[in-house]
């Protein structure tokens, strides 16, 4: 394909993208041009697909032959980002937004809405989209995508997942055409450099810089590669960027290919992730017959192409070395450095690294310029950040914001606050190698530089909110058992030093901890820190260490009071009925396992202490909130 | 390495004979063909492993050691259904571990276990991703997502049934 086939495509799939980018009025005389009366957008992505998106479509496409709908453009898009409101539907022009979808939901939306001058079914949408007054506001226009901006995800919900056609008509491949025919390899790297884009894998490298060292590096052979081995627990960004836009990551790829002198591509993707796996595969397939991947792109002589390679299961192939080996086929342990991989990566080759999320943010840096990506966010870190918010916070799913937008922000106007009205408790990021945020910085500008200075670190980006009902020893211990369990083995103080530390965290849980348990966590720490052969081993310590340090109460109190205030560690409390709430149903005693529960029928039950095995079954079952831990 | 009597068919050997050769030549290929020989048999039994060592004229130690360093490839085979339950962070905080807890009681046997009449087996996962239906359990290909304890004994059932 030349790069005028590349803009005709482009041209001719615009009108039916921008419908979904601008609303209402102007996208209502767009529509017209497209032959489309109406589009409806599900979500395909793993969150959705999940709570039965597909389910939802196929209805859709039962509706329509029945009712003789043929104008309405059906469309499977990637992730929208407000997953726990799965599966969700828009509709365009008008920008409704229906959540949690049924089949039966589709038929009646088919029904009453997508027919011909049909109206949007209100009791349907998702509650903050309609006022008061009855009125609907475009989901654009809500708290939790108002205060967003969308550079890596810009097409992720926007256009249909597995089209190239839909995908070049929301710019994916003109940066390509751009770097192929307007700039020099040196001209990339300056961009780049200029734009101030640092990996958004965790550690934050200048990606510039980085591709600098691979083109300056000897080699007659290079390789590009991409890491989506996406391992912290909790984090889904990199999932949904080739999910919802697979074509950027290969279009990014590509050119750090012509920018480095690289003539092949591997992406290394945990096979945890099937439909990425697939939709990438299928990514490659449709550049490849556009020939915008194989010899000669775009007719310029340049020849790229790019293997898929699965992970197995090992959050140690996340580290650079490790991930390089694992694509060897080797066993993923890392490797002292240096030499660097932009002397020494994949197969002895000098190669460029990055992850997902940075890939995705290559193009719009290229199109738009250094100077527009350079001013959105902070001194030193800039652009934006994909947060993947989870635990306990009313809005889970994926934000993308400007570098150092503060965590209050996020949690409260975007994530909408705590379920239940609970109290802020702190906020954990960086996932294992990472730390907690406590209440009194929630002020604090998320960007790398500041996260760094309390204690924590940007990671991939995985943002757990966590409540006054969560257990901060527990937690701490929950992320070094996963180090524990992960760590590869082949240096001694990761492995010996996980295990040590998760053995003090378990006793201190358990009620038996002594004061000089936290000494010895301190010393093993700092041994870690300094000695392991891999940022595994020395980021481990770094929950422990960030608990400690600002909820030393909370390890107090598990250790000298032998209580865990958050109610968690099981062997630090027990269970009660409290009197006045229980009504004397039974179903608790008859639930119990183990027979602790007495009590008549109608009268107030009791737990026998000495009985109770504290598995929580009672909790569960109790329909008057009567049972409590203490 | 694997206790269990291996009983593999003419159909599953020719299967991976092709995948063998399909990935012949090229750099890195262990990862590929043992993700292929682990869909073909379900597991990856000391026969598959020497299979794949002679074919590709290396160490049958070396196979043996990247198929025991990913959590994904398994010595031993798994139950009719296999049941995952996500212990990624977002569960966790959101309690998976006491559906683990309920899924262990209900089924007898502990994580990493197969029930003697090989119908379902238990692992843990770390995120799947669906982070925003947490707690999260996976049987086959299914997702259950939004899950309390009580709820788990339900969820099995149907499959107990079958």
């Amino acid at each position: 394909m030349t790069v005028q086939e590349l803009k005709k495509i482009a041209a001719e799939k615009a009108d039916l993208i921008n419908v979904r980018r601008i609303i209402r009025e102007q996208a209502e005389k767009l529509a017209v041009n497209t032959g489309y009366r109406k589009q409806v957008l599900v979500c395909g992505g793993t969150g959705c697909t999940s709570s039965k998106s597909l389910k939802v479509i196929e209805q859709l496409e039962i509706s329509f032959k029945e009712l003789g709908i043929d104008d309405v453009l059906i469309v499977k898009t990637g992730c929208f980002g407000l997953c726990a409101l799965g599966p969700i539907m828009i509709v365009y022009p008008e920008g409704a937004f229906y959540s949690q979808m049924t089949p039966e939901h589709a038929k009646t939306v088919a029904e009453k809405h997508l027919v011909k001058g049909g109206q949007i079914v209100k009791e349907l949408l998702y509650a903050p989209t309609v006022h008061e007054d009855g009125s609907v506001i475009p989901f654009a226009e809500i708290p939790f995508y108002k205060h967003q901006m969308r550079i890596a995800l810009r097409n992720c919900g926007v256009i249909a997942a597995e089209s190239i056609e839909e995908a070049i008509g929301a710019g994916d491949y003109a940066a390509l055409a751009k770097v192929l025919f307007e700039m020099t390899p040196d001209e990339v790297i300056a961009e780049i450099k200029a734009a101030g884009l640092r990996g958004r894998g965790g550690a934050g490298f200048p990606t510039g810089l980085k591709w600098q060292f691979t083109k300056e590096a000897e080699g007659d052979v290079k390789y590009v590669c991409c890491n989506a081995d996406e391992g912290d627990p909790g984090a889904f960004m990199d999932r949904s960027v080739l999910e919802g836009d697979p074509h950027t990551v290969l279009e990014a790829m590509t050119i750090a290919g012509y920018t480095v002198g690289a003539s092949e591509g591997y992406i290394y993707v945990r096979a945890e992730y099937p439909i990425a796996v697939e939709r990438l595969n299928i990514a490659i397939e449709q550049s490849r017959k556009l020939g915008l991947l194989g010899k000669n792109i775009l007719g310029s002589g340049f020849d790229f192409d790019i293997h898929v390679r699965l992970g197995a299961g090992a959050f140690v192939c996340g580290e650079e070395t490790a991930l390089m080996a694992s694509i060897e086929g080797h066993r993923g342990e890392p490797r002292p450095r240096p030499p660097f991989s932009a002397q020494c990566g994949v197969f002895g080759k000098p190669t460029v690294l990055n992850n997902v999320e940075t890939w995705a943010s290559v193009s719009p840096i290229i199109l738009k310029g250094s100077k527009w990506f350079a001013s959105i966010g902070t001194e030193k870190s800039k652009g934006t950040k994909v947060f993947a918010l989870g635990g306990k916070i009313n809005n889970v799913g994926l934000v993308e914001v400007p570098m150092g937008t503060t965590l209050r922000t996020i949690i409260y106007d975007i994530g909408g606050g705590i379920p239940h009205g609970k109290k802020f408790k702190a906020a954990q990021t960086g996932g294992p190698s990472g730390g907690c945020i406590p209440d009194k910085y929630i002020d604090i500008g998320m960007d790398f530089d500041n996260l760094v200075a309390i204690g924590s670190m940007m990671g991939s980006g995985g943002l757990i909110v966590m409540d006054e009902d969560t257990c901060m020893v527990d937690i701490a211990k929950f992320y070094l058992e996963f180090t524990a369990d992960e760590s590869c083995g082949k240096c001694t103080p990761c492995r010996v030093g996980t295990k040590r530390m998760l053995e003090l965290l378990k006793k201190i849980t358990e009620g038996k901890g002594e004061e000089q348990d936290l000494e010895k966590i301190k010393e093993i720490a700092e041994h870690m820190k300094s000695s392991s052969l891999c940022a595994l081993g020395q980021s481990a310590p770094n929950p422990i260490l960030s608990t400690m340090a600002h909820f030393g109460d909370e390890y107090r109190a598990h250790i000298i009071d032998k209580k865990c205030p958050a109610g968690v560690c099981k062997s630090l409390l027990n269970y009660y009925i409290q009197p006045d709430k229980c009504r004397g149903c039974t179903l608790c005693a008859r639930n119990c396992p183990v027979s602790a529960i007495s009590g008549a029928v109608k009268s107030p039950h009791e737990i026998d202490v000495t009985k109770c095995i504290k598995c929580g079954q009672c909790i569960a079952h109790c329909k008057f909130n009567a049972i409590v831990k203490k | 390495m694997s206790q269990n009597l291996f009983e593999g068919t003419a159909e599953q050997a020719q299967k991976l004979t092709d995948c063998i050769n399909a990935h012949r030549g090229e750099a890195g290929a262990l990862m590929p063909i043992l993700h292929e020989a682990q869909s073909i048999y379900g597991y990856l039994p000391a026969e598959v492993q020497t299979v794949i060592a002679e074919e590709l004229n290396i160490p049958l130690a070396e196979v043996y050691g990247v198929a025991t360093f990913y959590s994904q490839f398994t010595l031993n085979p798994k139950g009719k259904h296999k049941i995952s339950v996500c212990l990624g962070t977002a569960c966790y905080v959101k309690g998976s571990d006491k559906i683990l807890e309920a899924v262990e009681k209900e089924l007898r046997i502990g994580c990493g276990e197969c029930t003697p009449d090989r119908k379902f087996s238990i692992d843990s996962c770390r995120c799947v991703g669906a982070c925003g239906l947490a707690p999260v359990m996976i049987v086959d290909d299914e997702v259950y997502g939004k899950l309390t304890p009580a709820e788990v004994t339900e969820i099995l059932n149907g499959y107990i049934s079958d």
